[in-house]
């Protein structure tokens, strides 16, 4: 193995590139509403312990509309990326939308099919291949928990 | 002058049966020594042997596996008390680990400090070095002040020195740092307390699997270590300490074992050590423990320093080319555990697709957030290195992180 050579044979694992599709590294690297927003009504600091992944959540909430949803933070593509396309989604939408995207999109993560079909999910279906990755659901989940915190049941 | 043998890692590796199991259908490559290293077939036998044929409780009945059990516990006593050069065996206390052999002084010797006292650490310190003092600092009042770093990424000495003063009551610091690879100057550090009348304790979990540790050339008054990181079982570890330190003590739990009369009215405790050992201990985990302490013993630290220090300069020189490559800590005068970020992906989906090639790092903050928050970073990915790591396997770690790069379509 000493004289291996520098270069390397590459890796031919479809579920990790499944995991790592252009659109999650595009949201990455390129995260969309992390910024400031006006007349926020809602906003949290959540982390992830173990990896030191931290999420700020803010939200504008006008008569049980999401007016405006923003998010900051530091963390890997899965956390940053599910945040990002997280906002995205949910702009627009009432606060009973989200928390039912919210429940579908945890039902993807934790692998059942028919959620990774729904199309009310739009790109955060993308992230259908987290599933097979068990120790990055959390990540993929850090976002979504803070909106529960917010608004949620136990809210 | 003897020259020692060079490690035959061939060899030393066929002691590792864990090193032969594929992940992920690749073989493992595992580069995670600095959280829990691997144990050979010696030390998996000496545990398995002890409860086939000589397991009892320790210290009690008056049979012959009871005096077989206590005979094998304390013969690891002497040797692990040999092992780092303690003057007698009634100097080790057996822990849980190092972070029961800190908790133990941060309860038990801190139990005499009060507000107005002070206690100097480090940046660098693993949780286990933080969080006991300020559950203290809570309890008591005193105060912890935090020694930095040097531009080159070493412990500033004169910034420590100048930190330390006639309130300074304990000068803790790790002995290598298990993120930044260094190896701080202890014994000028212990001169530096002694010189208020401070006493130095030092975290010893990353320097014993790796350096011959001789507690009495230190200096020190307390040396804390893991037998996991070792080559040893999880589950036990030792805190050192001079003899008369541990007696003036009060003790860390009560129950049995540590007492030698116990009446209604009030107890009078053991002697040193046991003292400190309430309850029935991991008996098994310490005769694993000394027989880890006797494996490394055999290899010599000789032979082992010079095979890690080809292989972390080896390592260094490989990662070095990678573009986007960015190693934290010093890049020479180090140990093998190399902390870094590569390009602009986050440590975490690195451990992620090295993981799904075979390689075991490890990601995150390491039990050292303060000093991730010193260094500006949230994460940082690890590899470590020990006595059964191979060149071939760093030339995998190169390959592995090619792959990454190329996953995440380059680097922006
Ligand atoms: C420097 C250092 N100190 C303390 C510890 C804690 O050791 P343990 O978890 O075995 O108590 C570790 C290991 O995680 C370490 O690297």
């Amino acid at each position: 193995m000493n004289n291996r050579q520098a270069a390397h044979d590459g890796l031919n694992d479809a579920e990790l590139s499944q995991l790592y599709q252009e659109v999650i590294l595009d949201h990455y690297r390129r995260p969309r509403n992390k910024r400031d927003i006006e007349d926020t009504t809602h906003t949290v600091t959540m982390n992830n312990p173990l990896c030191g992944d931290v999420i700020d959540l803010l939200l504008s909430v006008k008569g049980g509309r999401i007016a405006d949803i923003s998010f900051k933070g530091k963390g890997c593509s899965i956390s940053l990326a599910s945040a990002s396309m997280m906002t995205e989604r949910l702009k627009g939408k009432s606060v009973d939308e989200a928390l039912a995207l919210s429940g579908t999109f945890t039902e993807m993560l934790h692998g059942d099919p028919a959620a990774a079909e729904a199309t009310e999910l739009g790109d955060l279906r993308a992230l259908a291949g987290v599933s097979k990755f068990p120790v990055r659901v959390k990540c993929a989940l850090l976002a979504w928990n803070c909106l529960q915190e917010l608004v949620g049941p136990d809210a | 002058m003897n020259t020692t043998p060079a490690l035959d890692v061939d060899r030393v590796r066929a002691d590792f049966p864990i090193l032969n199991r594929e992940v992920h259908g690749r073989p493992l490559v595992y580069l995670d020594s600095a959280a829990s290293s691997q144990k050979p077939t010696q030390v998996i036998r000496a545990m398995s042997e002890y409860f086939e044929q000589h397991h009892s409780n320790v210290h009690r009945g008056a049979h012959e596996l009871s005096v077989e059990a206590t005979d094998a516990y304390e013969h690891a006593r002497a040797t692990l008390a040999g092992f780092i050069g303690a003057r007698e065996p009634a100097e080790l206390v057996f822990t849980r680990g190092t972070t029961e052999s800190i908790n133990l002084v941060a309860y038990a010797w801190g139990s005499g400090l009060e507000r107005g006292d002070e206690i100097v650490l480090t940046v660098m310190e693993h949780h286990s070095n933080i969080v006991p003092w300020q559950l203290l600092a809570e309890r008591s009042g005193v105060r912890l002040r935090f020694a930095g770093l040097t531009a080159a990424g070493r412990l500033d000495v004169d910034h420590l020195a100048s930190l330390i003063g006639p309130s300074t009551r304990l000068v803790g610091l790790t002995h290598v740092s298990n993120s930044l690879g260094i190896t701080n100057p202890v014994a000028e550090i212990a001169g530096l307390a002694h010189d208020v009348g401070a006493l130095c304790l030092v975290d010893g979990a990353q320097a014993v699997p790796h350096m011959p540790v001789d507690v009495g050339a230190l200096g020190c008054d307390f040396y804390a270590f893991s037998a996991h990181k070792m080559c040893g079982p999880t589950g036990v570890g030792a805190l050192w300490a001079r003899q008369a330190i541990l007696e003036a003590m009060p003790p860390f739990q009560g129950g049995g074992e540590m007492i030698s009369e116990v009446k209604l009215e009030g107890s009078v405790w053991a002697p040193v050590p046991h003292k400190f050992e309430a309850g029935t201990p991991p008996i098994a985990e310490a005769v694993g423990f000394g027989v880890a302490a006797d494996y490394i013993t055999a290899l010599g630290f000789e032979a082992i320093s010079a095979h890690e220090a080809d292989l972390t300069s080896y390592a260094l020189n490989r990662l070095a080319g990678l573009d986007g490559f960015e190693l934290f800590g010093p890049s020479e005068d180090r140990l093998g555990v190399l902390s870094f970020r590569y390009g602009d992906i986050h440590p975490h989906d690195l451990a992620t697709i090295l993981d799904r090639q075979g390689v075991a790092i490890r990601a995150g903050h390491h039990c050292n957030q303060p000093l991730m928050d010193y260094l500006g970073v949230d994460a940082t990915a690890r590899a470590s290195l020990y006595l059964y790591t191979t060149r071939g396997e760093i030339d995998v770690l190169v390959d592995a992180l090619l792959v990454a790069r190329d996953l995440f379509g380059g680097f922006e």
